[in-house]
């Protein structure tokens, strides 16, 4: 097995004279918890496409999970889980449904995922909702729910697009104890936040500014580079110096 | 110039709102801080005269919002949380149309609206739908303020947008504090506290505490420490051991620590860590946040319930 879960080079995705996506090259490893953060526009969600599967680059190469997204977007997608805070679950399903059709669209065995799908409704202490519409739940379990759904088929990435917007603090950091649990188990976790504060729990970070990727190491790194006191500092100088 | 005074909603059997007090003083920028579902939004349809209270009362610039719901509305600005402009209209159309119903023109508030409105205005006969989040976020603002209102009320205008179109954001209504105008604003970003002269934190309909951020943070109730090491994960699990932990979080690259014992004793931790073979563990006293503050007020009312319990409500 690769020992980079994701590996990227020169990958470029022009729609018409704009590019949005302008060469960029970076890899992520296996286990890591890896940061992709920048300003509104910047190109963060197309290269999350790219990367998953659903768009095809203009030029560069890239492998995910040691598939390649060009002629191997059916096995990409099925080695990597998805899960952002706008869509995830189906409201009008309820607990056990929505964990039954993510299953089932990932081609888990049905004797499996019922063992599945039970250890999970135990682990995330939902016995008494499993029948009730996930739209009626709150919010901070929602997301649990979504997280765990996501790492269902047992991907090698999961894919998080700013997965705790809105989230009360508490809830917020019981989440992230759930990435960092899921990253010790050797699944890599790709996540952007609009919250700075998140920046500094991922192990690399790097910041988008105009498609290209501007920035890239740990926090402390960066931190250090320029010369800054915290990851807000950081990022509102990048991409505030390319207006 | 905003009472709020024991304001109770419920839908269905959720209850978005359980006695709500709140004073607003003319001029002020008063933040309203809490997550998704506290009743944020609520609170704010109800000042705008667009919702209805199950009980209490609630009255601007001293207009009660049921009976005076007319007169508020030509006195308030109102930005709601999902764009709600006309798309298919331009830019300068829709600063337009909001000028006409409110019945004064573009140009007679124009110096109002200028600094925000003039990043814009080159872009002026494009269409609303086709813009940018950041100039839409504009474009919404020169509407709500186009009548020169009294008082602004903004549900949510930072969420999802990033972190230097936030601060943009607020650089705009700094802008508006020497022209008299009440803001009341709602934002699930605690670090935004800090751009408020004074703060509402707000959590399943309840109203947690209400002072400025600076009050907040000085009546935090306990010595808080910062801890850094090179394990943060190993470091968090372990601290939770600690005897006398109070409350364990992780914070950006440290993790606070409260003590049961009100005060912190930071050669204690340090001991305690080394036995656990923390290497370079770095600790220090620290001041607390506005969000170690919210978090303190919420574990103490879901007290009752285990943190891995998810509370309902």
């Amino acid at each position: 097995m690769n020992p980079n879960a994701i590996e990227v080079q020169s990958l470029t995705k022009q729609f018409g004279s704009f590019t949005a996506v302008n060469a960029i090259s970076f890899e992520v490893a296996q286990g890591e918890i890896f940061g992709f953060l920048g300003a509104n526009g910047a190109g963060k969600t197309t290269a999350i496409k790219i990367l998953s599967g659903l768009l095809r680059p203009s030029s560069g190469k890239a492998q995910v999970a040691g598939y390649d997204i060009y002629r191997q977007t059916e096995q990409v997608k099925r080695h990597i889980g998805y899960m952002s805070q706008k869509f995830s679950l189906y409201g009008d399903l309820t607990v056990k449904e929505n964990i039954w059709l993510y299953g089932g669209i990932y081609g888990i065995e049905p004797k499996v995922l019922r063992k599945k799908r039970d250890e999970l409704i135990r682990r995330l202490h939902l016995e008494e909702v499993q029948d009730e519409l996930v739209a009626g739940l709150p919010l901070g379990w929602r997301q649990k729910l979504a997280f765990s759904t996501a790492l269902l088929h047992e991907p090698r990435i999961v894919f998080l697009d700013e997965p705790t917007g809105g989230v009360d603090p508490i809830t917020r950091r019981q989440f992230w104890e759930m990435i960092y649990e899921s990253a010790a188990n050797g699944v890599t976790m790709f996540v952007t936040t609009h919250y700075m504060d998140e920046a500094e729990y991922c192990n690399r970070v790097s910041i988008m500014v105009d498609g290209r990727i501007e920035a890239l190491g740990s926090p402390g790194q960066l931190k250090a580079t320029y010369g800054a006191a915290s990851m807000d500092e950081v990022f509102v100088r990048l991409a505030r110096s390319h207006e | 110039m905003i009472e709020i005074s024991q304001l109770h909603k419920q839908y269905g059997p959720v209850q978005a709102l359980r006695g709500i007090d709140l004073t607003v003083k003319e001029g002020e920028r008063f933040g309203l801080i809490g997550p998704d579902g506290a009743g944020k939004t609520t609170l704010i349809r109800i000042l705008a005269t667009l919702l209805l209270a199950d009980k209490g009362s609630a009255s601007v610039a001293g207009w009660d919002v049921v009976r005076d719901f007319r007169t508020i509305r030509k006195h308030l600005g109102y930005m709601p949380g999902t764009f709600s402009l006309y798309q298919d209209l331009s830019i300068e159309e829709n600063l337009r149309l909001f000028a006409t119903i409110f019945g004064t023109r573009l140009e007679d508030n124009y110096n109002l609206i200028e600094g925000i409105y003039s990043q814009i205005e080159p872009f002026k006969h494009r269409r609303a739908g086709a813009l940018s989040g950041g100039m839409k976020q504009k474009l919404a603002l020169s509407c709500a303020l186009i009548h020169r209102p009294r008082v602004l009320l903004l549900d949510e205008p930072t969420t999802g947008v990033d972190a230097v179109s936030r601060r943009e954001f607020w650089d705009m209504l700094d802008a508006l504090k020497a022209e008299g105008i009440t803001v009341f604003v709602s934002t699930p970003y605690m670090d935004e506290a800090a751009r408020c002269e004074r703060v509402a934190l707000i959590q399943e309909g309840t109203i947690l505490q209400v002072d400025s951020p600076a009050a907040i943070k000085a009546s935090f109730p306990f010595d808080l420490l910062a801890i850094r090491g090179a394990d943060t994960y190993q470091l968090l699990q372990d601290l939770r051991t600690f005897p006398f932990a109070h409350r364990v979080f992780p914070f950006g690259e440290s993790i606070h620590l409260t003590d049961r014992r009100n005060t912190a004793f930071p050669a204690e931790v340090a001991d305690f860590l080394t036995a656990r073979g923390h290497q370079q563990v770095e600790i220090e006293r620290t001041g607390a946040t506005i969000e170690d503050a919210f978090m303190e007020l919420m574990g103490n009312m879901q007290s009752a319930v285990s943190p891995s319990t998810p509370s309902r409500s």
